[in-house]
């Protein structure tokens, strides 16, 4: 399983090129284009990263993320979320970019390859921020009433942040 | 968000005071800034690259092949959607986030939705459909992490992408239980 991981990305982006030319893509000149592409997602993502990490670095230094997390450890405790983990639970739904400054900070403090750097990137893997991506889409169409979105919504975070250390040890023995 | 980061701050500031971290509480503000920056820069090339590759694939049609192959599923997902440009511009955006491509799969999900909203008898209230979709896109299913995976190598992970199948599992069942709950609730919010 693990070996056949390493083969993904890289079969990827050659079936990607492989294809490009087949059909006739002037490849290295459209890979260009999206690259550049990506600069504006960067200079459009900074300044929110800035703030966000801002705001978590004050919250870790200060102390007061180990007393929030000491305050909601019963519950994460019982639902077999490991403590260093619910930082990321709160953030995740609301901000990607605080969300990728949170797991950046956790692989920091624990590293990548243990349970908790090995959790935190399964649930980075499986989340997506939702509040953002609720509003985004709902008010492009001025849609005011959601109905079941949020919990049919959260239900699905809150499945993966359960199931995330679970997964983890049963692929990681 | 705007409340959030006060709260974040504020909250810091008083567990500083708690506390006596002061001191690390002034650094971490000096810090932050260029924290940022390297987190920033670290992304960089990885998004550049990656949006490099999905232009090829999508100038040489292979996007829209992959939509082809999703069409089954949709209709699993979508049992009331008849509408072809709907079903198309869902595809799209379900093909970008599978690529792990959140910034192409946008647009292509503000398209889909302005479809169903041209669809839907009702002025502002989301019908089942758009809530199954705004579902979907919340749980993205992603192939390829390659943030997460870019992260893991900076940070010296032998194996960055170990975490791929995990993921994928723990997405699929995630979503999975998000569009069953979209099945179940909508009796329950009219």
């Amino acid at each position: 399983m693990i070996k056949l991981s390493d083969y993904i990305i890289p079969t990827v982006i050659i079936l990607i090129i492989i294809y490009g030319i087949f059909k006739g893509t002037n490849v290295f000149d459209e890979f260009i284009k999206g690259a550049k592409n990506g600069f504006k997602i960067v200079y459009t993502i900074t300044p929110s990263l800035i703030a966000l990490i801002f705001a978590i670095e004050l919250m870790k230094a200060s102390g007061g993320l180990d007393i929030l997390c000491s305050f909601l450890s019963p519950i994460t405790k019982l639902l077999g979320i490991p403590q260093e983990l619910t930082p990321l639970t709160i953030l995740s739904p609301i901000s990607g970019s605080g969300s990728v400054g949170m797991f950046e900070r956790i692989l920091k403090d624990n590293g990548p390859d243990g349970f908790i750097g090995r959790c935190a990137s399964v649930m980075m893997g499986s989340t997506e921020t939702t509040f953002y991506t609720m509003t985004l889409y709902y008010s492009s169409v001025n849609i005011k009433k959601t109905r079941h979105t949020l919990p049919s919504a959260l239900c699905a975070d809150f499945i993966s942040f359960i199931l995330s250390p679970k997964i983890v040890k049963l692929f990681f023995k | 968000m705007n409340y959030i980061w006060v709260i974040m701050i504020v909250f810091s500031f008083l567990s500083a005071i708690a506390t006596k971290n002061m001191n690390n509480l002034s650094s971490a503000v000096l810090s932050s800034g260029s924290s940022a920056v390297t987190l920033a820069l670290k992304l960089l090339g990885i998004i550049c690259f990656w949006n490099g590759l999905i232009q090829i694939a999508e100038k040489s049609g292979l996007t829209k092949k992959l939509c082809k192959l999703l069409y089954p599923v949709l209709k699993l997902l979508f049992p009331t959607l008849k509408d072809e440009e709907a079903l198309e511009a869902i595809a799209m955006n379900m093909t970008a986030n599978l690529l792990g491509l959140d910034n192409a799969a946008t647009p292509l999900g503000l398209k889909a939705m302005k479809r169903l909203k041209d669809l839907s008898p009702q002025n502002n209230i989301a019908d089942d459909n758009m809530v199954r979709f705004v579902v979907i896109n919340t749980a993205a299913l992603h192939i390829v992490s390659t943030t997460v995976a870019l992260l893991r190598q900076e940070y010296g992970s032998n194996a960055p992408t170990e975490i791929i199948f995990p993921a994928i599992l723990t997405s699929i069942i995630a979503l999975s239980s998000g569009v069953f709950m979209t099945f179940i609730l909508k009796k329950v919010f009219r």
